[in-house]
């Protein structure tokens, strides 16, 4: 078992766990100013388009992987599609393109 | 008096284990994805479990896994958890606003079951929500989530290596998967992805700054110039 892991996991738990805590146990009725409420309220959006882009692309070392998971993806999932069936589709989409490269 | 407090904390916590219920469905299948993914970034079945059971975040795990795959540092990862469940601070202060007075060591104890699922049930319940009601609601949810990452893991070790390949785009796929909705209902949601991916990618392409605090850079700031033009914006209109 590699060591550094467990610390990491230990790490992540903890800094998880005290913005759940805190606001229930210490703070009562403070909030944070309107500005930074905002802010925070952004963050996922952007966290996930900073994931997506650029890692896609560098998947394999043929490009078109990135482009075409990125796409079958996307397509999925304007679809309407599940987040396990988004993942499903891209998948079985570079599997099947695999067979053809 | 006793017997009549404990049967509402029970009929609270029975409530809880039934709202609980879909969100354990829910969760099912992609606990099930991250153990299989987990497995195939290389981690060991016990630190799979642990991640599961310690820092109980889908996507700062899901995260966690992507970054460990491309060789980021482990304060790196611990920063970008951090960064992304900051929110769980905001869900939180706003459920303090409803939940009935309990003892601290409830709340704490309840608090480790907040996730963007369990909170939006507890929020939509009518009334206010009790530590019963959210102990039911944090342990079937909290249980789905940590047994179906182990039954991933051991599915996923017998998954042939060509499909393994293309499970690759996985994490990336998971990622536009949750966009994509709310990239339909707000314009706000696809400058703010899409700033951060421009920034991200000058971060790391042209500046060679690491994976890891380029996501950082690129959310914070996108985030901020969001919120800075969306206040600009408010500003004019009120005049």
């Amino acid at each position: 078992m590699n060591s550094t892991i467990i610390w990491m996991i230990i790490g992540m738990g903890l800094v998880t766990y005290i913005p759940r805590m805190l606001p229930l146990v210490v703070f009562q009725r403070v909030k944070l100013p309107a500005f930074w409420q905002g802010v925070l309220k952004n963050v996922p959006y952007a966290t996930l388009g900073a994931l997506i882009i650029p890692g896609i692309f560098f998947i394999n070392d043929d490009v078109w992987f990135g482009i075409l998971g990125l796409i079958s993806a996307f397509v999925a999932a304007w679809l309407g599609a599940n987040v396990i069936i988004v993942v499903l589709v891209s998948v079985i989409v570079l599997s099947v393109y695999a067979l053809f490269v | 008096m006793e017997t009549t407090w404990t049967e509402t904390a029970s009929s609270s916590f029975r409530q809880g284990v039934q709202a609980g219920a879909t969100i354990a469905i829910g969760y099912m299948p992609i606990a099930l994805t991250f153990g299989l993914l987990a497995k195939t970034t290389g981690l060991t079945l016990v630190e799979t479990i642990m991640m599961s059971a310690i820092v109980y975040a889908g996507a700062a795990q899901y995260i966690a896994l992507n970054l460990l795959a491309v060789g980021t540092g482990a304060l790196e990862i611990v920063m970008t958890t951090f960064i992304l469940n900051i929110r769980h601070f905001l869900m939180s202060a706003s459920l303090n606003e409803k939940a009935e007075p309990d003892a601290l060591w409830k709340k704490a104890l309840y608090a480790f079951g907040i996730t963007d699922e369990t909170f939006s049930v507890a929020a939509m319940k009518e009334g206010t929500v009790n530590a019963s009601y959210m102990f039911g609601l944090g342990l079937m949810a909290y249980g789905s989530w940590v047994v179906n990452s182990a039954i991933g893991y051991i599915v996923g070790a017998n998954l042939p290596k060509s499909l393994q390949e293309s499970m690759s785009v996985a994490l990336y796929a998971m990622f536009i998967g949750l966009l994509v909705p709310a990239l339909k209902k707000q314009r706000k949601t696809v400058l703010l992805a899409g700033m951060a991916a421009i920034i991200n990618s000058i971060c790391t392409i042209f500046l060679h700054i690491s994976k890891g605090w380029a996501v950082v850079i690129a959310t914070l700031a996108a985030a901020i110039i969001m919120q800075w033009f969306a206040k600009e914006s408010e500003a004019e209109q009120d005049e």
